[in-house]
């Protein structure tokens, strides 16, 4: 079981979304997180999908995404260099020493405080997975309050290119 | 020229080619039936139900390889056709269906039979539209076809809410002649490399096997297929799909493989050191269990969906496109090649099947006092002389008939393989027979199966449809008692038919010609009669024996060298 990070672009028509979720959900395959928006040419949505599996399996979903109708290109970021980033936002409850503590924690891992109550903090955090994973660990289950996260988008490093 | 959106749409039909529209109206599609009305370039088909029409345009397709057409209105219509359109996509069958949708206003607000008909029908269809602005009618029918029918086909759903209908707003209407989508490009020609590549493997191989399916129906490449296993001279199986693309009756065709296949078609992929698959997607009742699946084999595969290739089985040397181009390309790479399939080898491998075809798998009891469902099937291919459009709906009948009646010719043999959908060949034979007015057209069923579209007697009436109903009536559900007997020791858990019609009197009540038939002697006669009855559909309700099982057999999960034969053919 190895983690993927599968990109493709789609048509961006209504349901052309809910084609690639309905393929996963259909034939068993995992989603740990799925991202999709409008690219710089409206008429395509870009989704970037995070998935695990065997190397046979993790071929089929290439195969089956491919095969939909709506779906443009697909690649699989993760057979090349690659930077990969997700965006966490967390509610803190910052009293007493933990406000100073959470501080420390956010500027460690270059995060910004983007909300501030008597009681609250509310940082932004932008890196990998596992960085927000480290965030989110470090913070302790007591202080936090919400998580919310994008899940992961990628884009290849260098020339090559997803594009029609 | 100006048209409203509903003619638009026989507009467009008539502009596509499309002769027969098989559908049932409803409040969402009053527009385009009215469209339709007083037209006489599309013949309507009205069914007695919706699942019919989508089986009876699914007939029309498989019987012609042209693109099949339903058309259904909105919410119960749409539900009711949905099992014709999963039949329709497990085999890969061209087909358009147009379901009505309630007007773009009204779009979900639970509005009077409105459901989501994209959302229902998205995990069984090629592709589907929900057609928003009128000025995309055109444009989006066109695309509804080229998918349907290019590539690996299937069936495409284009649900039109009432308003696009519209019989008071026109708009310019031209064919659209051109059709381009960025997405949607199928391979078509194979890649040479790989076809001289297999080539090689295939003039190797000592102990070769072709195991082909319904990918060769649809490509239309009987002829290819025919003439490249004659150059090898290699033993050919094929698929409950592929039936008929090689002549049944040829010396090479060792049979169906498969959980029910014959004992030497199945032993052969066991032995065979190589496997030319074409057209086929090594579907569970193909291979039984994988782990054992060809073990001393190394594969060919050719087809035209790259989802097909290593899906199930791990091939060697896949090949990616039209099964015909690639046979042609194959073809003309053999006849440039002066090496010939090593003939001593050839002539050993022979000898092994001769020796498993000695086991005689398909033999029954013929001086049987009851009517064995064998004998049936065998009568009906000797009183159709082998010439016969062949429906059926599924169960042991739709086995006996596989193995049983021996199919020469591609398009002749009919039945829902994959999905498996019973209630299909009664409304399947409907199709076929409009598509082919002048032939005999079969349906074998068993009195389970035949009950669950039997409605459509009536539709054979109003269109006088000749088709021949071989009612293989053993007052079971047969295979589902067949597997109790096996594997749930003889508990007949509501297999059990009790409570029977009368189906003499039914089809009488219909307006047909009903027969029973219950003495072995008196079989090929009312056989023979109620295929001269040649403007008539005849009910022919067949008292089979009750206790009989299809064999050979391969228990679910077992390998292909696992089988079963009929308790007397096992060896001691």
């Amino acid at each position: 079981m190895t983690r993927r990070i599968i990109s493709l672009l789609l048509e961006n028509e209504s349901g052309a979304l809910s084609r690639v979720a309905g393929l996963f959900s259909a034939r068993g395959y995992n989603i740990e997180s799925l991202t999709v928006a409008p690219t710089e040419d409206a008429s395509l949505s870009r989704m970037t999908i995070v998935t695990r599996g065997s190397a046979e399996v993790l071929e089929q979903i290439i195969k089956q995404l491919n095969k939909l109708v709506d779906v443009v290109k697909v690649t699989d970021l993760s057979e090349g260099p690659h930077i990969e980033r997700e965006l966490a936002m967390v509610k803190l409850r910052a009293v007493g020493e933990s406000r100073e503590e959470y501080k420390r924690l956010t500027d460690i891992f270059r995060g910004h405080i983007v909300d501030v109550t008597d009681t609250t903090y509310t940082v932004e955090l932008t890196g990998t997975g596992e960085k927000i994973d480290a965030f989110i660990d470090a913070a302790g289950e007591k202080g936090i309050l919400e998580v919310v996260r994008t899940g992961a988008c990628g884009i290849s490093r260098s020339e090559r290119s997803l594009t029609v | 020229m100006k048209l409203s959106g509903a003619q638009i749409v026989v507009q467009f039909l008539k502009d596509q080619g499309v002769d027969y529209v098989f559908g049932y109206p409803g409040g969402a599609v009053l527009h385009i039936y009215d469209a339709l009305f007083g037209q006489e370039d599309i013949k309507h088909v009205l069914v007695r139900h919706e699942q019919g029409a989508v089986h009876a345009a699914d007939g029309y397709a498989r019987s012609t390889g042209k693109c099949g057409v339903a058309l259904v209105t909105s919410g119960p219509g749409a539900t009711n056709a949905v099992t014709g359109i999963a039949t329709a996509y497990m085999d890969s069958i061209p087909m358009v269906v147009i379901t009505g949708q309630v007007a773009t206003a009204y779009i979900g607000s639970d509005a009077f039979q409105e459901v989501d008909a994209v959302g229902i029908t998205r995990p069984c269809v090629k592709h589907n539209f929900l057609v928003k602005n009128l000025k995309d009618l055109p444009g989006t029918l066109r695309k509804a076809f080229h998918i349907a029918t290019t590539g690996r086909p299937g069936p495409v759903v284009v649900d039109i809410p009432k308003d696009i209908t519209d019989p008071t707003i026109k708009i310019d209407y031209t064919y659209p002649t051109d059709v381009s989508m960025r997405s949607y490009n199928p391979v078509v020609k194979g890649h040479w490399g790989q076809i001289k590549k297999a080539l090689e493997l295939i003039l190797d191989a000592k102990r070769p096997m072709l195991y082909t399916g319904g990918g060769v129906v649809l490509s239309n490449s009987s002829a290819e297929l025919t003439e490249f296993t004659r150059a090898l001279g290699y033993p050919i199986t094929q698929t409950l799909m592929g039936l008929g693309t090689y002549p049944a009756t040829d010396k090479q065709f060792v049979g169906m493989l498969g959980m029910h296949g014959t004992y030497e078609a199945n032993m052969a992929m066991h032995e065979c050191d190589v496997l030319i698959a074409i057209g086929a997607r090594f579907d569970d009742r193909v291979t039984g269990k994988l782990s054992s699946f060809c073990p001393a084999a190394k594969i060919v595969h050719i087809d035209i969906d790259p989802s097909s290739i290593s899906k199930n089985v791990r091939v060697d040397i896949p090949i990616v496109g039209d099964v015909r181009e690639v046979l042609r390309e194959m073809l003309q790479m053999l006849k440039a090649e002066s090496r010939r399939p090593d003939a001593g080898a050839l002539q050993l491998w022979w000898q092994q099947i001769a020796e498993w075809r000695g086991r005689n798998c398909l033999a029954f009891d013929r001086k049987s006092q009851l009517i064995k469902p064998q004998a049936v099937i065998e009568t009906l291919y000797k009183v159709t002389r082998g010439e016969a459009f062949v429906t059926s709906d599924v169960g042991q009948h739709q086995m006996w008939a596989a193995q049983y009646y021996k199919f020469d010719q591609p398009r002749r043999w009919i039945n829902s393989g994959g999905l498996g959908t019973m209630g299909f060949g009664l409304p399947a034979a409907i199709g076929v027979q409009l598509a082919n007015p002048d032939a005999t057209v079969a349906c074998v069923t068993g009195e389970g199966s035949i009950q669950m579209c039997i409605q459509e007697l009536s539709t054979a009436m109003q269109y006088r449809t000749p088709v021949k109903i071989i009612n293989l009536n053993n007052r079971y559900l047969g295979m589902v008692r067949q597997w109790q007997e096996f594997f749930y020791e003889g508990r007949y858990s509501m297999s059990y038919v009790d409570a029977l019609p009368d189906f003499v009197k039914l089809a009488e009540a219909y307006g047909h010609v009903g027969m029973r038939v219950e003495k072995p002697a008196d079989l090929e006669a009312a056989m023979t009669e109620a295929f001269a009855l040649k403007d008539r559909v005849v009910f022919v309700d067949i008292i089979t024996d009750q206790t009989e099982n299809v064999y050979p057999m391969i228990a679910a999960g077992k390998g292909h060298h696992e089988m079963h034969l009929a308790p007397e053919r096992e060896l001691a």
